[in-house]
């Protein structure tokens, strides 16, 4: 990286003693880059062995990347911390304003220790740091109040992230999230509960600045070629037009869209809750991440009468993705698109993640349609596929916890399934609820070996869908493919791309990137940093006692159907093997 | 002149990449030279405020300077002599939109030039450069 660049500043935060500092780390940047390379490091350094996710030791850890602030499309943050919904590594990227405001508040990582006495929320304006007493929004009922105040309250506009919790964070339901922006998230994990335990409530950052490169000539030429390519590639025009929801459809299609706790894989509504329709009938807004021509997040408008008054309406800006839709609609059976969206507006409120939400209420319907749990635990909820507004309520006791049963849903379904059975239909790989993507042992075995954790974790699903439903691959040969793939995503997510980015940034392109900032490497070497930061995670992992050996396969992947045939119990368990080898 | 005008914002996603287009145009990656500022409008959901010098028949900041620094032009808006700047800060408080902005570094104001170069950079047909006759309610 180049010495001017303040991108190797890295600003600590105690908590506890209200104090902070910012050291110099060109050495962690030079080597590991940013992003997922930088926090891994840091949370390896700062996170005691075997401390509790929820204590004020487990660091929060926020990285960005040398291209963030200089190159379109590289705007996402990566959280790392203790995951308090696994025990283990939590991990988890989050686009919106964060990764911009914290390059230009002159940091390349943000740590955060301790625990306040006092709920805080804290002001990072460039050099300034302050603790703002967060009492009064404490307990708020609603995560988009909390935002309008510190929006009104704090300086930086247009120039700021402001990232909260809602109720769920505080009480830490283990798979809360963090909102950022309204309609961004730290959404997997539950990194909101990590918030919630230090009481702390927001972190508002901002800054303006400008940023070294080697020639100015030189970015500005690879800038204009980035741009010129985000803006009229046929797959970003897609992400701009239907975003992510475009996926409902042909993964319908393809037998691979979870649905009823995946007892099957194709849902009759999905029409009604696609891409398709809800850009024709609700599509409100279109909103872009900072640095990001694309803007693929989708807001609908939904204009809802009031229950009493006539002529009284209430009108809702709800974000609708392709997993959270997954989560509450197919997974639910919930083919209603107003009763979807209110669903996921009830969750954004609550500040919890769908992707685990969904899951974790479909193995709750299963188990009560079994006869493992009765009204008493529900209590008195009859919790029915497609009943929306049943799912609404249980959604609000998995943040109240009125009793043991929604306190031992707010951990997840592994822990719930453990303690009142149903194990072989509780959806979650590595004890994090599986995403929408049933298209085949890829997909799966990609969330086993956990080696991104966010969003949907891994590449899997790409190789069910190009290579495993065409010709069979020994479980050496997927699991060489995952990691190679899996090796350069990791160098995606140092650089902080976003994803839906991969196939503007090819190799070329992110080495000029990087030579531009003062980053000479070649592609061996990209390849091999990549591996390396794949490796140093899996180290931490097992330092924290995960092994690939003991993992818990759900026997339901295995019954329902998946695009691929070859999806077996020895298969996925042989691939697993190899994996640990490689990554060993 | 041909001035920038903010020709829909409605249309505006918050990507802010105008903003980084001239910054980078004043050879500065980043955001510390933009002449140009996106920011919500109260909430994202409500969508975005894009603000720009306007280049006024009778502009409030250049009355305001009292070092006689601003000049108003008809090729490229309001013009600075850095060289008089005191760096009172007068202009920007004269501007009610907020479109004069500031170089904290140098400590001096910095003025959209109408250049178009972020025009290039706004996918979403938001800015455009438009002749300028009579009065315009655009922006």
């Amino acid at each position: 990286m180049l010495d001017s660049d303040p991108l190797c500043n890295v600003l600590y935060v105690d908590l506890t003693r209200k104090r902070f500092r910012v050291e110099h780390r060109q050495d962690l940047f030079d080597s590991q880059m940013g992003g997922a390379g930088v926090a891994t490091q840091l949370l390896a350094q700062e996170c005691p062995q075997g401390c509790d996710p929820l204590g004020p030791e487990n660091p929060i850890v926020l990285a960005v990347g040398p291209l963030t602030g200089l190159f379109p499309l590289a705007s996402k943050t990566v959280a790392m911390f203790k995951s308090p919904h696994t025990g283990n590594l939590g991990e988890s990227h989050c686009g919106g304003r964060s990764a911009v405001s914290i390059r230009m508040a002159g940091y390349g990582a943000i740590v955060i220790t301790g625990r306040s006495e006092l709920p805080i929320y804290l002001a990072v304006h460039g050099g300034e740091v302050h603790f703002r007493d967060a009492s009064t929004l404490w307990g708020m009922s609603s995560s988009l109040t909390v935002g309008r105040i510190i929006r009104e309250r704090e300086p930086g506009s247009g120039l700021r992230t402001i990232m909260r919790i809602g109720k769920a964070g505080e009480r830490m339901v283990t798979y809360s999230c963090v909102s950022v922006e309204t309609y961004r998230h730290f959404g997997r994990l539950g990194l909101g509960a990590v918030f919630g335990s230090k009481n702390l409530k927001a972190i508002v950052v901002s800054g303006k600045r400008s940023l070294p490169v080697t020639s100015n000539r030189t970015y500005r030429r690879i800038y204009r070629d980035i741009h010129e390519a985000a803006t009229t590639s046929p797959a970003m025009k897609k992400y701009h037009d239907l975003g992510t929801p475009q996926n409902v459809l042909p993964l319908n299609k393809l037998g691979a869209l979870p649905t009823r706790n995946l007892r099957e894989a194709r849902f009759e509504a999905a029409g009604e809750i696609s891409g398709e329709a809800y850009a024709e009938r609700y599509l409100g807004r279109r909103l872009a991440c900072s640095h990001c021509p694309v803007a693929c997040i989708h807001i609908a408008a939904l204009r809802e009468p009031h229950e009493t008054e006539p002529y009284f309406y209430k009108t809702s800006m709800i974000s609708y993705d392709y997993e959270p839709i997954y989560a509450m609609g197919p997974m639910l059976g919930v083919g209603d698109p107003e009763g979807l969206l209110r669903l996921l507006d009830r969750a954004e409120v609550l500040g919890l993640d769908l992707m685990s939400t969904g899951p974790v209420l479909a193995w709750a319907t299963e188990a009560l349609e079994k006869g493992l749990v009765s009204d008493r635990e529900t209590d008195g909820l009859n919790l029915q596929w497609g009943d929306w507004k049943t799912y609404l309520e249980a959604t609000r006791r998995i943040v109240e916890q009125p009793n043991d049963f929604y306190a031992a849903l707010a951990r997840g379904v592994d822990y719930a399934s453990s303690k009142y059975g149903g194990e072989d239909f509780a959806l979650a790989f590595g004890g994090n609820e599986m995403p929408g993507y049933h298209t085949g042992p890829a997909a799966h075995v990609g969330c086993l070996m956990g080696a991104r954790h966010s969003h949907l974790d891994n590449a899997g699903y790409s190789v069910d869908q190009k290579v495993l439903v065409e010709r069979e691959l020994s479980p050496e040969e997927l699991a060489n493919a995952l990691i190679k793939e899996e090796s350069w995503r990791q160098i995606l997510s140092s650089l902080v791309i976003c994803f839906f980015a991969r196939e503007i940034y090819d190799r070329d392109t992110v080495l000029a990137c990087l030579k531009s900032v003062g980053y000479d490497l070649d592609e061996e070497k990209l390849l091999e940093t990549g591996l390396a930061i794949h490796r140093e995670k899996f180290r931490f992992k097992k330092r924290e006692g995960f092994s690939l050996d003991g993992l818990r396969i759900p026997g339901r992947i295995l019954e329902t159907k998946s695009p691929v045939s070859n999806l077996t119990e020895e298969y996925i368990r042989a691939t697993l093997d190899h994996v640990g080898r490689v990554l060993a | 002149m041909k001035r920038l005008s903010v020709l829909d914002a409605e249309r505006c996603v918050g990507c802010q990449c105008c903003m980084f287009a001239c910054s980078r145009r004043a050879n500065s990656p980043g955001l510390a030279e933009s002449c140009i500022g996106v920011r919500s409008n109260g909430g994202m959901e409500r969508g975005f405020v894009v603000v720009v010098c306007r280049v006024c028949e009778n502009p409030p900041c250049v009355r305001a300077c009292p070092t006689d620094a601003l000049v108003r032009t008809e090729k490229s808006g309001i013009r600075l002599d850095e060289a008089k700047c005191i760096g009172c800060g007068s202009c920007a408080e004269a501007c009610v939109v907020g479109a004069v902005y500031w170089d904290s570094e140098i400590n001096k104001p910095m003025i959209c030039i109408h250049c178009g170069f972020c025009v290039d950079f706004c996918p979403h047909g938001v800015l455009g450069l438009k002749e300028r006759r009579g009065l315009s309610h655009a922006g």
